[in-house]
């Protein structure tokens, strides 16, 4: 074990499976001499090569587009997204072609693609550059979503989705790049996709959540034990699809109590999604209503302290997590 | 829609006429049953079409049904020259590139009827035909949509150190995408042995070149990326072939992309819900398939070279449209595909659940 940056952990996967496979490719805007427009990649052209390290233009259309064409001929191409927010550009190559292209040719192809970069806000860049798509991704049959908020949980899931044969979508977080945790260092150490991780465990309350959100839940937490003597579990979902259902219903049974917190516009949310799937599958487990605290819901506001009140953050967690309770 | 064949790495004979393309290498070494094979493939398609067009009249097919007819030289010229390692990409009008890459049109009409035994099993559609075993990676229905894929195909072949081309073939309604004009950028901009072929039939849906694209021409675009570019007339299955010949060696030779403008024309409206009758006249259609119909006009060139006889043609014909009929019976006596395939085909690992790694829900309801 090693102590490593969500940044570094990136970029371990990376440099492992380009070391594995010779098929896989990385890249994207300032992937390789610019090292990274967050550092992510700094070192692997000078350790891999420009053929297997590749800045491309400002055209994400173009280049993710080609990379689901390279990934149907035997590539596996690691396609890096300066932003997430730009998927919006290149939202036809990935939702009809590398989502659609496996079901429209009857099982005869598929693309192992991996499109990740940075998907957050909080950083007051506006709203143009801080969209969190996971879900509007994951409404796509065809495709997987990972939203890691540990770097030992980015450095594994990402090795899972660059050896997957289905295209991955890999939502990074730009505030987590520096944020330091132990990591394994061994290069078969995978964190298998769909698998839920319980951050910490408690009896009173499930607070179910992903990405950077699980930091603000595992704070909240602290304060609830503490303060209030309510025991709150976090439960980490790792991947939004496939989705582990089963470890929320785990708690739910245990709980009583959800509170869903996400990172996103609240309509038709990821949160929506597990709300609808937990009153379905554990409705008799419940001891009052599903809470959710998402984004407040509008545009990402640039104005800095307001921004941080707009998102998700500890003390919003522990509010609605006592309205949960109550 | 009449212009003269030019090329940026042809200069010297700019405009060659007429039968000087026979004389072209690539198809003065065809053998007679060479030929005779391209000639069948074209009748083939052309009577594929029409009897898909009398199955959906029938109301056996639904959805759209995008017609080849008219254009049949293209498909059949341009993928009668891909080798072991040239690959073929195109939008929604693909039956003729289908069966010109030699899919099996029993499977080809079973996918048009929405059936089980169709080639992608009643999951795609007419505007999505695959078949990557024949280096066919489709029909696309987003137009302009396929160019990066083809550019990716080009990219993963240049990797992987095959010698070999990508053609990805759009019409001339796609050249105003942007995903087209960032394919070109990075085709160029990488060396990447791709050519975009445009396949000109003069309308995007209803509009007019002239009403749609700025410029003096659609290939001549190439020039803002340096690409190489040419053009020639689509009716002439010796000049598709004689042209696209050399930008394929210079694209596996020298990987070189560029892009060719073939000037063909389609009969039949955009496709079968377009009536076809707003935006050019009877007479213009009639004309061309008076004077540049590319099925007739191969075989008088056939008959003229002593390949092909009368009666040779009337028998070739005949097991065309014997042929098309089969696959009509065989899309008919076909089974369609249950509610249970509906969710299969959709992610790699839930089709090979003996390897499936990843855990969780991959489905919901």
């Amino acid at each position: 074990m090693a102590v490593l940056t969500y940044r570094e952990a990136i970029r371990a996967a990376l440099s492992e499976e380009l070391a594995r496979d010779e098929n896989v490719v990385l890249m994207g805007e300032e992937v390789a001499q610019f090292h990274g427009a967050y550092k992510v990649s700094e070192g692997l052209l000078e350790k891999f090569g420009p053929k297997r390290i590749v800045d491309t233009p400002i055209s994400e259309a173009g280049f993710i587009g080609m990379g689901v064409g390279a990934s149907m001929l035997g590539i596996r191409p690691v396609m890096e997204l300066m932003f997430w927010s730009f998927y919006s550009v290149a939202f036809d190559q990935i939702l009809n072609n590398a989502a659609n292209v496996r079901y429209m040719s009857g099982g005869l192809i598929n693309c192992p693609i991996v499109i990740r970069g940075p998907a957050n806000g909080g950083t007051n860049v506006g709203a143009t550059h801080s969209h969190t798509p996971e879900n509007v991704l994951a409404n796509h049959p065809g495709i997987k979503v990972v939203v890691p908020a540990t770097a030992a949980d980015a450095k594994g899931l990402l090795k899972s989705a660059i050896r997957d044969n289905d295209p991955v979508m890999f939502l990074e977080n730009t505030i987590l790049y520096g944020e330091k945790g132990e990591v394994s260092a061994d290069p078969e150490l995978l964190i298998p996709l769909g698998l839920a991780d319980v951050k910490r465990q408690g009896i009173d309350l499930t607070i179910v959540t992903y990405g950077r959100c699980v930091l603000h839940s595992l704070a909240a937490a602290e304060i609830l034990e503490n303060d209030h003597d309510i025991s709150v579990e976090v439960i980490d979902l790792r991947t939004i699809r496939p989705l582990d259902i089963d470890t929320v219903l785990a708690s739910v049974k245990k709980t009583h109590r959800v509170l869903i917190v996400e990172e996103q516009k609240p309509f038709a949310s990821v949160g929506s999604q597990l709300a609808f799937m937990i009153q379905r599958e554990a409705f008799d487990d419940l001891d009052g209503p599903i809470h959710r605290l998402a984004t407040i819901d509008a545009p990402a506001i640039y104005s800095p302290p307001v921004e941080t009140e707009q998102l998700p953050n500890p003390q919003r967690v522990l509010k609605a997590a006592l309205a949960a309770v109550a | 829609m009449s212009k003269k064949a030019t090329s940026t790495i042809e200069k010297k004979d700019a405009a060659p006429i007429g039968s000087s393309f026979a004389q072209a290498q690539i198809n003065a070494d065809l053998t007679k049953g060479e030929r005779i094979d391209l000639y069948r493939k074209m009748l083939r398609i052309r009577r594929f079409e029409e009897r898909s067009l009398r199955a959906y009249q029938g109301k056996k097919i639904g959805g759209f049904l995008h017609l080849y007819i008219g254009q049949e030289a293209v498909a059949v010229g341009c993928c009668s020259l891909m080798g072991k390692n040239d690959h073929v990409i195109t939008a929604y009008r693909d039956h003729g590139h289908a069966i010109a890459v030699g899919m099996d049109t029993k499977a080809l009409m079973a996918e048009l009827y929405g059936k089980v035994t169709g080639c992608s099993k009643g999951k795609g559609g007419s505007m999505h035909y695959f078949a990557p075993s024949l280096n066919y990676w489709g029909g696309h229905g987003i137009v302009g949509g396929q160019i990066p894929l083809g550019t990716g195909l080009a990219y993963a072949l240049k990797y992987r150190g095959l010698k070999g081309a990508s053609m990805a073939f759009m019409g001339d309604g796609a050249v105003n995408q942007g995903a087209v004009h960032e394919a070109y950028n990075l085709a160029a901009l990488w060396d990447l042995p791709v050519i975009f072929v445009v396949e000109n039939n003069g309308y995007s849906m209803g509009t007019s070149q002239d009403r749609s694209s700025a410029g003096p021409g659609l290939a001549q675009r190439a020039e803002a990326y340096g690409m190489n570019w040419g053009t020639c007339f689509g009716h002439d299955i010796y000049e598709v072939r004689a042209t696209m010949d050399k930008f394929l060696k210079l694209a596996r030779d020298e990987s070189k992309p560029s892009v060719v403008e073939i000037d063909t024309y389609r009969y039949r409206g955009h496709s079968v819900a377009d009536p076809d009758k707003t935006y050019r006249t009877r007479d213009e259609i009639e004309e061309y398939r008076r004077t540049k119909d590319p099925i007739q006009v191969f075989q008088q060139k056939l008959i003229a070279e002593g390949v092909l006889t009368d009666v040779f043609v009337e028998q070739i014909d005949t097991e065309a449209k014997a042929e098309a009929d089969l696959a009509a019976d065989f899309a008919e006596a076909s089974p369609f595909p249950t509610t249970d395939d509906i969710q299969k085909d959709v992610y790699w690992e839930s089709d090979h659940p003996d390897r499936r790694t990843s855990k969780g829900r991959l489905f919901f309801d």
